[in-house]
């Protein structure tokens, strides 16, 4: 720019790449990486406050937290743990490749690095997707309705179209409307009583099931719930092993938290820690696949050599954090 | 290996087969993980162990990317104290944090949230307000074949 | 260079190719990639945000003038201490030294042709612009009463806090990342452009605190960044992290703010501790006493920064063991802060001392610091916190630390640096004056306040009861406050004529054996014509005053720089 422009060392072999004030490409080449390092660590500073509240909220509420990872499905996260680690690898390919010259072997690798990241974020779709028909917001907007919950009992219409439309891509029913019927067969009886949320509320802890009165009313309660649903009884409020009460052996049983009879206190909390740490992440992996278009358009200018390619391992280490960020956020929520 | 030590232009260059060979290590400790924490929700109930295994296999794959992937193992190691002074950093915040809650802890009133109880107990007006006049929400209204086996049902239940 | 080419002068010659006259017009000022004219732009943008909270401060004042209030309601007043204290820390003091002046002066102290990345640095200025504006934009959306710690709940509640609280959140999150770019570029400059011969301990001290302050900017600031950016979701969307009525906590809170920024208030202390010792040192003409006490005495500043953040929580209901070693940390960060004070008192023991007024702010500067530092130790005491807390004490100790120190110490810097940035020397009769009157005025202002503290008199109010013997010691204040305003204008005054017409500088005014006085005043575009030696910067024994130059020069029985390899 202005300052640049004027000054071409003329006294030894200046390459344009370097900055006028170094004095060689490997002093501009590790003074590059340790600036991206200093800004790495002010990454994990950003995430590390999130890691805190999510460390103090888990440690007063565990059950919160156990409960609420059972409504995260595994099979996605690991999945886009796979292709974080995958496109974290096609990465530092890259940066090799780039090392070597090879400037065709670099773009395939960032392209596949950038199909890592839209996979990533469509995946994230997905799920969040799930997530906001079963009416899992953060925050106060837990406790309405769902619009389209596979667990909500009495369904709605929308529901009842998602689960049938599940039904007939399982192949068990090609005829929709019969697959309607299936599914409105399934379906529990109306309870005599209208739901209430209140006392769906128990659970070990505070707030929870203390008198038999109320042990009363929730065999009550969950007398409509289809038998599967349901575990052994007398377990439900006391001491938990499992988060929904199911024994060793079982499969879980899911209900929907607000009808859910073992629904911790502010259950909410869960969803609140995790769409603000997946949403941070998220956005940096959006951020990271700009960053990768432009190391790609800057890769096909040309604009890179064996002598010069430290956007591009800058630009790695980004990529880098951002997946070690994932591999934490991963068993914290999914896993544990 | 042969590789381990080309040097580039501007610096060390990590082989490619090392590369791929990091990324199954890591891909099989992510499915191991996964492993372990299936078999405590649905077999075996291995409590505090699960978080232990998950977090520390975790640490473990961390710890490869940042010294295969990001490079620590070849650069200077002033640059992995500083990276490892940044997580002390964190770690210091965490638990001076969580000593502060733990000796509240006990003193947490029971019960939701004040906004969060005014809203259950809104709704359960509501809901009660539209059962007691008859109306039955949406998803009841697909159950009038069942209806009128309800009260029945109710009575054989209870 | 430019002693012996114009006999018949007093005084040192022009210098008509240097970094001002490099190039013309706006935009190679808004988009240039010289860290002088960052800096430059830096100062200017500082000082005005300066005079925009220093009106505030005196609105405040004003204020508490009579106990019912003299000129507005409590809720101007909230907003009115609001915008003084974001302003003056986000806008002006964190800023103030490493990035106005650090920028200027870091690379040519150093003997380097610019910083690390030097794009990254006009960015950092780019984004200083944005949350500037940002928080301007505040006042026009609504406004701003939180105070600056938007402490919650109040400042999530969208029913009670004013409307200008997320464009200020968002100001301030940007400015965070000024600041953390900045430090980033310190951090490298200093390990990866040092010239050969310049090693860690032949630095000047200056750099070594600016080296700390980047360390704490790097590590604090990011913490600050999570903190705003949950603060304006949980304000916008509700979601529980913060809000005791959604489940959330609101001392977490306190903690994660006050984690930055506690650190923050070393970021703003530490530079102006450097700019001391460099300023005694050379105003006395003698040896730093010390040296790697001090150097290393800012590092531990800068790690011990980051574990006392809970004595600003003792009366938030954290735990009685947290707060007892919080305590204990808080005493022991005092420690290496009066290596430093003892040090620059040894140094002045038997100099020349030249009563300019860099000196006289940097004499200024320990006296206050004195207070500061230790009425410190009174609030980082748990019983004697209890009562203080939120009162005038803490006022009084936090301005004594802040503006006392930090600014004084800036403003000391200004002058010190002022013939090397702009080539011009200040008039300095009156600059003895301000100084005077900053002096007297800014010590009645605040100690007034400690009284007030000790009775009782709570902060953040806006009225005051008549029978509480309050007003006496308020009219003291608010006298001072006017005094030191005065003494600021002067200091305006006479810094724009220097502008316009002062005495031509010569390279070295001050007997500096730094590398930035071995370059002309202003200097070169490229800092340095001629590769600079480095040697002892503290050896102030190899110069004499030159009469014809009216500034140092070498003694012609020692070696000149560049004329041997100094090793």
């Amino acid at each position: 720019m202005y300052g640049q422009a004027k000054e071409h060392d003329h006294d030894h072999d200046h390459p344009d790449f370097l900055g006028h004030h170094w004095e060689s490409p490997t002093q501009q080449f590790e003074a590059g990486k340790f600036g991206m390092w200093l800004f790495l660590t002010t990454e994990v500073l950003l995430f590390g406050g999130l890691f805190c509240a999510y460390t103090v909220w888990r440690s007063n509420h565990p059950e919160l937290f156990r409960y609420g990872s059972q409504f995260l499905d595994t099979f996605w996260g690991a999945t886009n743990t796979a292709v974080l680690l995958i496109s974290s690898m096609t990465m530092a390919m890259a940066v090799t490749y780039a090392a070597r010259g090879k400037t065709k072997a670099v773009i395939i690798c960032l392209l596949l690095t950038l199909m890592g990241a839209a996979g990533f974020m469509a995946i994230k779709y997905v799920e969040y997707n799930h997530k906001f028909h079963e009416g899992f917001y953060p925050g106060l907007a837990f406790y309405e309705e769902p619009n389209a919950s596979h667990l909500w009992q009495p369904l709605d219409e929308t529901a009842v179209a998602h689960l049938a439309h599940d039904k007939t891509m399982d192949m068990d029913e090609s005829n929709l409307l019969h697959a309607e019927a299936l599914v409105r067969a399934e379906l529990p009886e109306a309870p005599a009583e209208a739901v209430t949320w209140n006392k769906a509320v128990a659970g070990p802890g505070p707030g929870g099931l203390t008198t038999s009165h109320e042990q009363e009313q929730l065999a009550e309660f969950t007398a409509f719930l289809p038998e599967a649903f349901l575990g052994d009884n007398e377990d439900i409020a006391g001491e938990l092993e499992f988060a929904d009460g199911h024994a060793p052996g079982e499969a879980p049983h899911m209900a929907h938290p607000l009808q859910d009879p073992v629904r911790p206190v502010n259950a909410q909390k869960f969803f609140t820690i995790y769409f603000m740490m997946t949403g941070l992440h998220g956005i940096h992996v959006v951020l990271g696949g700009f960053m990768i278009i432009w190391l790609l358009y800057r890769t096909i200018r040309g604009e890179f050599s064996r002598e010069y390619y430290t956007p591009i391992d800058l630009g790695g280490l980004y990529w880098h954090v951002v997946d070690l960020i994932w591999i934490f956020l991963f068993p914290l929520f999914y896993l544990i | 290996m042969a590789d381990n030590h080309e040097h580039g232009a501007v610096g060390h260059i990590v082989p490619i087969k090392m590369l791929v060979g990091i990324c199954a290590v890591l891909l099989f400790l992510t499915a191991l993980t996964v492993w372990v924490s299936k078999l405590n929700f649905d077999t075996v109930n291995i409590g505090e162990a699960n978080i232990l295994i998950a977090m520390g296999v975790a640490t473990v794959k961390a710890t490869l990317v940042c010294l295969i992937f990001m490079h620590l193992k070849w650069d200077r190691p002033f640059i992995s104290f500083f990276f490892l002074a940044s997580v002390l950093f964190v770690l210091l915040f965490v638990s001076f944090a969580l000593m502060d809650t733990h000796a509240n802890a006990p003193a947490i009133i029971p019960g939701n949230s004040t906004v969060i109880q005014q809203k259950l107990d809104a709704l359960d007006a509501s809901a009660q307000a539209a059962h007691a006049s008859g109306e039955v929400s949406d998803g009841q209204a697909a159950h009038g074949d069942h209806a009128e086996d309800a009260p029945a049902h109710d009575a054989a239940a209870h | 260079m430019s002693t012996t080419d114009t006999p018949n002068m007093t005084g040192p010659a022009p210098v008509p190719d240097n970094y001002l006259t490099y190039s013309r017009g706006i935009w190679s000022w808004l988009f240039t990639l010289d860290h002088k004219r960052i800096g430059l732009m830096y100062l200017m943008s500082v000082l005005g945000s300066f005079f925009i909270g220093g009106i505030m401060a005196l609105l405040v004042r004003t204020q508490l003038l009579v106990p019912e209030g003299l000129i507005m309601d409590q809720d101007q007043y909230n907003q009115v201490f609001t915008l003084h204290g974001a302003i003056m820390v986000f806008l002006v003091i964190i800023p103030s030294v490493p990035a106005a002046l650090g920028n200027f002066v870091l690379p040519i102290m150093l003997g380097a042709k610019d910083v690390a990345f030097p794009r990254l640095n006009l960015f950092s200025y780019w984004l200083w612009m944005t949350g500037a504006l940002m928080f301007v934009l505040a006042l026009f959306t609504g406004g701003l009463d939180t105070g600056w710690t938007f402490y919650t709940p109040y400042s999530i509640d969208t029913g009670s806090a004013m409307g200008g609280v997320i464009p200020a959140l968002t100001g301030a999150f940007v400015l965070g990342f000024s600041s953390i770019f900045t430090g980033m570029n310190f951090i490298v400059t200093i390990h990866r452009l040092r010239p050969p011969g310049m090693t860690w301990f032949r630095m000047p001290l200056f750099l070594w605190a600016i080296y700390g302050t980047a360390i704490i900017q790097v590590l604090a600031t990011p913490v600050l960044g999570i903190t705003l950016a949950l603060l304006v979701v949980e304000r916008a969307f509700g979601i529980g992290i913060f809000n005791p009525a959604l489940g959330g906590d609101p001392v977490l809170y306190q903690h994660f703010f006050w984690f930055y920024s506690h650190p923050a208030v070393y970021i703003m202390i530490l530079p102006g501790m450097g700019i001391i010792s460099d300023l005694i040192a050379v105003h006395s003409h003698r040896h730093i006493f010390g040296y790697s006490f001090i150097a290393w005495s800012s590092i531990s500043i800068a790690i011990f920064s980051f574990l006392v953040w809970g004595h600003h929580m003792f009366t938030s209901g954290q735990s009685e063991l947290v707060s007892v070693v919080f305590s204990l940390i808080t005493f022991s960060v005092a420690i290496p802060s009066a290596v430093k004070v003892f040090n620059w008192l040894a140094t002045m023991y038997k100099g020349t001392i030249s009563w300019n007024t860099p000196m006289l702010y940097g004499m200024g500067f320990i006296f206050i610091f004195t207070i500061g530092g230790l009425t410190g130790l009174h609030l980082g005491t748990l019983g004697t916190d209890i009562h203080l807390h939120d009162t005038y004490f803490v006022v009084a100790h936090f301005h004594y630390v802040m503006m006392g120190s930090a600014l004084i110490a800036f403003i000391g810097g200004i002058h010190h640096w002022w013939p090397k940035m702009t080539g011009r020397m200040y008039n300095e009769n009156w600059g003895r004056i301000a100084f005077s009157l900053v002096f007297i005025g800014f010590n009645l202002t605040f100690f007034s306040q400690f009284m007030l503290g000790s009775q009782g008199m709570p902060r953040r109010y806006g009225t005051y009861p008549a029978d509480a013997g309050f007003q006496f010691y308020h009219v003291l204040s608010t006298a001072g406050s006017y005094i030191l305003a005065i003494g600021f204008f002067i200091t305006a005054g006479y810094l724009i004529q220097s502008l316009l017409g002062g005495r031509r500088a010569p390279s070295n005014p001050w007997g500096g054996r730094s590398l930035e006085w071995q370059c002309t005043s202003p200097p070169p575009h490229d800092n340095f014509s001629e590769a600079p030696a480095v040697g002892d910067c503290y050896d102030f024994s190899v110069l004499r005053w030159d009469e014809n130059e009216q500034g140092y020069v070498w003694r012609d029985d020692v070696a000149h720089p560049g004329s041997e390899d100094v090793s």
